[in-house]
């Protein structure tokens, strides 16, 4: 506390021209204040706190209002409530509809299900509102005026970029051992190169630091890295052989050959692959152990893609159809008629929702799979032979030796293409790099890295895949996915179903109560008749007795549907002989009938 | 041309220090996540499997009597201390955190009937077979004194239970009659009969404080107003009950051990049919105690187990028990809710965890949030067949396993001839009698 000599001399410094805000000590300052000086100050300071007083008093009145508002500078809030979140971003995290509530009878399950009802609300708003923070936006490509972008070439797009980005389109001169397949590590930081003729190489594309190059001295059909960046399937002339990442041979599994395409299934850590003796077949990774071996009896199996959503393996054949495969059945799940001649690619969107095929008819086809409705057709002149779709929905096509990328296939007629690209050699393998702007073209001169502006989720899920993560982080990801690994008997055509209640019949909730409690609780016990005696336990008597009781749950329900129609027809004559006696009754205007 | 591609500063997805946490970046887009079901199933099974791992309920065995446990008692306001009675007469108390008796006294000659702790936790009274009421210090006598009792009270009849008023400086005993008494005097303020010759337990409400409960001889139990001179009601039932505990939480509901190997939750009001009948016990239900939240209680049992239930669910969710635990005679749940003390037969007072597969001690916060989240999954997943079978199954000693069996079998052929007597008798002669009304069989205003 502030002595009075002390409050004069502070005073003489600060008091000049500017009036310091309010502080929590001044008013002990001020007695001193009132103590030194003479009766005017003490006037201008009564003044002072009179008016200081009117004020508060204003405030006090404003905040009195009562419109339940709350002023801390005393200026109204100007955007009042809570932070208002778009609609349609909530539409995008919405699981299912609201549970609808059961009466007041069963207020336990009522609470139940209000609770959970607000929880899901609120966790939706949340994560609607956090959408809107989230750091990066998705790339774009605009011509100026009647300038088409199919028309701008990766080098004028590598210029107007910057450096680090535009250091993402390169070719690899590859012209020895081509053409070459590949494949994107799901983070999409590294990049599987497989030639036809036996060379692999895997590197770290960004930084283009190789891992490993070897050549297996045999033909390649297919490449593919398993769960993350430290193993790799190749599909090799006769076998399947798995690498790790500084290229020792691992494993050769003899169980599968003659291996023509793969899919990895990253949450069931399931290797799907195609063969040329029409074998679909699974390979646990995790254990090494053939899960399922399906015979599909439809010839050579060189067209294959998954659907992330719910891990169904389509495959294309040379009649045209494309079939759905799951682990867990022998026969397919669907037959879907798609091309007049054989299927030349297939592949399916992130979410689930879209097919685009591309067959020998040189036409592009999209399909809706959750009805199975074809939506939209496409005449390409020299047909599609390779097709991939990117986390955004761009589609590129590649035809002979030019790859073109197209926009919003699904939802509008598309004429031109989006962006178009020459490559050296027919292109073999067409890959977008899940998270960047990038589609990896194999081809048969090397490979190249195209720009694609738009193509790449911006935002990654740093627990789900991170680009970015190091190795530590990357030990601690693998033991929890293998933890969380989904049995392979969870493959269905509706990974959600699971979570539904499941409304069995009757006879199938029965059947489980039979197993549960060990004896069927609603059976009728099997009628054994008494055993009697002086000969009347002869065998004929004993049918005779049977015969008796035989039938009686029958009997009973006849009688009783007997009964029931002996009843409705007397209520019919009943209900006829008042319609008659009401016709009957002579109205004052019947006189004038006839 | 306008052109923008994705190209993300490395500095804002990588700590800047080792020293720094991970980032971890997220993005809850759901397409970005597929199989979410699935995949939580699959958390559900693993936690679901880690918490049969992990449950190990058994934590201390506390030795040092020389006869059978006979009644234990709960200190009111320290929590690491606990008290028991033996058959022999002797009393002991214990310090829990340190596994160790702190103090042996010769209370009676004979058995320990009763013991209770007052409500302020300076003193403890015994009640024992010599017809003595004796109240003791809580505090070990100074060195040279010798362990006298505060207060004896010689009675007329041996006492067989005791209980301590929550507010006042009141007690209950029980024995032929049930006596109300109060500290200062030396006979009984007031005296209960209802027809009966002896009662077995008596305890107070513990909201409604002037109300008692007690469990006779005469298979009935019977509630009392203490500022009355008559009973309230009784209630008889088919079998003699041994103890009642009543709710903390929801005092009017009180739950008592039966002889006929089940529970019964009685709510006061309403003594016609019991609310909830608890079956699993197969063999004469001895103690019950209730957790301090209310919501589940924990029964001893003749069979050599102890069983805890959900006080709304018909069946035990837990079973402990062990090859040395000789037949349990009596039970408490420690005021944390966080341990169960059960005395037997075999001397030994045995510390359990209330939730087996708990861990003990303090948890980081990520560590609770973990524990939290696999809980809130293996509700969401418990009816799932697969998690239900793993977390519903027990391991049982094998005569109780047998023993449960044939029990059930039993049950079965009643149901069965029941069954078939309705069928062939006329129509409506023979009722169905609910498991609730079957065992009470009057109750008496």
């Amino acid at each position: 506390m502030a002595t009075p000599g002390e409050a004069s001399v502070n005073d003489s410094h600060v008091g000049k021209n500017k009036q310091t805000p309010g502080r929590y000590w001044q008013e002990p300052q001020q007695v001193g204040k009132n103590q030194n000086k003479d009766g005017e100050q003490a006037l201008k300071d009564l003044q002072h706190k009179e008016q200081t007083t009117h004020t508060t008093k204003k405030r006090k009145q404003e905040e009195d209002r009562g419109d339940g508002k709350k002023f801390i500078s005393g200026k109204s809030d100007p955007f009042p409530g809570p932070a208002p979140v778009p609609a349609d971003r909530v539409q995008k995290f919405k699981r299912k509809d609201k549970t609808k509530k059961p009466g007041r009878q069963q207020y336990k399950l009522r609470d139940v299900i209000t609770r959970s009802n607000n929880s899901s609300e609120i966790a939706q708003n949340q994560a609607a509102q956090f959408d809107l923070l989230l750091p990066e936006e998705a790339g774009f490509l605009e011509g100026d005026e009647d300038e088409d972008t199919c028309m701008i070439s990766q080098e004028d797009i590598a210029e107007a970029v910057d450096i680090t980005s535009g250091a993402k389109y390169f070719n690899l001169k590859l012209s020895q051992f081509g053409p070459y397949r590949l494949d994107y590590s799901k983070t999409g930081r590294h990049l599987l190169l497989g030639g036809r003729r036996g060379h692999i190489a895997c590197l770290d594309w960004q930084s283009k630091q190789l891992m490993c190059e070897i050549n297996v001295m045999e033909s390649i059909n297919d490449v593919k890295w398993l769960h993350s960046e430290s193993m790799y399937a190749v599909a090799q002339k006769k076998w399947l052989y798995i690498y790790d990442s500084s290229g020792i041979e691992l494993h050769c599994i003899r169980k599968f050959n003659d291996v023509l395409r793969m899919q990895f299934l990253p949450y069931h850590f399931l290797l799907a692959t195609a063969s040329a003796t029409s074998f679909l077949q699974y390979l646990d990774v995790t254990v090494g152990k053939e899960v399922a071996a399906i015979c599909t009896k439809t010839g050579r199996l060189d067209v294959m893609c998954q659907n992330p959503q719910n891990a169904i393996i389509h495959l294309g054949h040379p009649n045209g159809t494309v079939t759905l495969w799951s682990p867990n059945q022998k026969e397919a799940l669907i037959k879907m008629l798609c091309h007049q001649g054989g299927v030349r690619s297939v592949t399916v969107d992130k979410t689930g929702t879209y097919m685009v095929t591309s067959g020998m008819d040189k036409k592009l086809k999209v399909y809706d799979i959750r009805a199975f409705k074809p939506l939209k057709s496409y005449f390409l002149p020299a047909g599609a032979s390779c097709l991939s779709l990117s986390q955004r929905g761009l589609l590129s096509a590649a035809t002979g030796d030019v790859v073109q990328v197209y926009k919003d296939v699904w939802s509008t007629p598309v004429t031109k293409p989006y962006m178009a690209h020459r490559v050296r050699g027919t292109a073999w393998g067409l890959h977008f790099c899940p998270f960047e702007d990038v589609l990896g073209v194999g081809h048969g001169d090397g490979f190249t890295s195209m720009l694609i502006p738009g193509a790449g989720e911006p935002n990654f899920d740093g627990l789900d895949s991170n680009p970015y993560r190091s190795a530590k982080q990357r030990q601690e990801w693998e033991v929890k996915a293998l933890l969380e690994k989904i049995q392979p008997e969870l493959i269905n055509l509706d990974p959600a179903e699971l979570g539904r209640v499941d409304r069995a019949t009757f006879e199938q909730r029965h059947q489980d109560r039979v197993q549960a409690l060990g004896y069927d609780p609603l059976a009728k016990e099997k009628f054994v008749p008494k055993y009697k005696k002086k000969g009347r336990s002869s065998a004929g008597a004993v049918e005779r007795r049977k015969k008796q009781v035989a039938h009686e749950d029958q009997r009973d329900e006849i009688r009783k549907t007997v009964e029931d129609k002996i009843k409705m027809e007397k209520e019919r004559k009943d209900t006829e002989k008042q319609k008659v006696a009401l016709h009957s009754q002579k109205s004052a205007l019947d006189r004038f009938n006839k | 041309m306008k052109v923008k591609v994705l190209s993300r500063n490395p500095d804002d997805y990588v700590r800047e220090t080792k020293l720094d946490i991970q980032r971890v970046p997220r993005n809850y887009d759901p397409s970005l996540h597929p199989f979410e079901v699935c995949r939580e199933y699959t958390r559900a099974l693993n936690a679901t499997k880690l918490e049969r791992v992990f449950a190990k309920p058994f934590l201390a065995s506390l030795d040092g009597h020389r006869d059978g446990v006979n009644c234990m008692a709960k200190h009111t306001k320290s929590l690491s201390t606990l008290l028991s009675g033996s058959c022999d007469g002797e009393v002991k108390l214990w310090n829990l955190s340190k596994h160790e008796c702190v103090r042996t006294l010769q209370a009676h000659e004979g058995f320990v009937r009763g013991m209770v702790v007052r409500y302020c936790g300076t003193s403890f009274f015994t009640v024992g077979d010599d017809k003595t009421i004796k109240q003791w210090k809580m505090e070990a006598p100074s060195y040279g004194e010798g362990e006298e009792p505060l207060n004896t009270i010689l009675g007329k009849t041996v006492y067989t239970g005791i209980d301590h008023h929550q507010k006042e400086g009141v007690f209950a005993t029980c024995g032929q009659q049930v006596d109300i008494w109060d500290e200062q005097r030396s006979t009984p303020i007031r005296s209960f009969t209802w027809g009966v010759d002896s009662f077995s337990s008596v305890r107070f409400n513990p909201v409604e404080t002037e109300l008692l409960g007690s469990c006779a001889s005469d298979r009935s139990i019977v509630l009392y107003d203490m500022r009355e001179s008559a009973p309230l009601k009784k209630v008889i039932m088919t079998m003699r009950s041994n103890t009642l505990c009543w709710n903390p939480m929801e005092a009017y509901y009180f739950t008592c051990a039966n002889e006929d190997y089940n529970l019964y939750t009685y709510d006061m009001r309403f003594l016609e049919k019991p609310v909830l009948v608890h079956m699993d016990h197969v063999s004469a239900v001895l103690d019950v105690d209730y957790s301090p939240t209310g919501k589940e209680f924990v029964s001893a049992s003749f069979d050599k187990t102890i069983r805890i239930f959900a006080k709304d669910s018909g069946h035990s969710r837990e079973v402990y028990h062990t090859k040395r635990m000789q037949h349990v005679i009596c039970i408490k749940w420690s005021a944390d809710n966080k341990y169960i003390l059960s005395g037997s037969d075999e001397m030994n007072i045995r510390l359990w965890k209330a939730n087996a597969a708990e861990k003990l001690g303090v948890l980081s916060p990520r560590e609770r949030e973990a524990v939290n989240y696999s809980q809130k999954l293996k509700e969401k997943f418990q009816h799932y067949p697969q998690i239900r079978r793993i977390s519903h199954h027990r391991h049982l000693p094998k005569n109780v396993f047998h023993q449960s069996k044939e029990l059930r079998i039993m049950k079965e052929a009643r149901r069965r001839k029941e069954r078939n007597v309705r069928k062939h008798s006329k129509p409506g002669s023979v009722p169905v009698v609910s498991e609730k009304e079957k065992h009470v069989v009057t109750v008496v205003k």
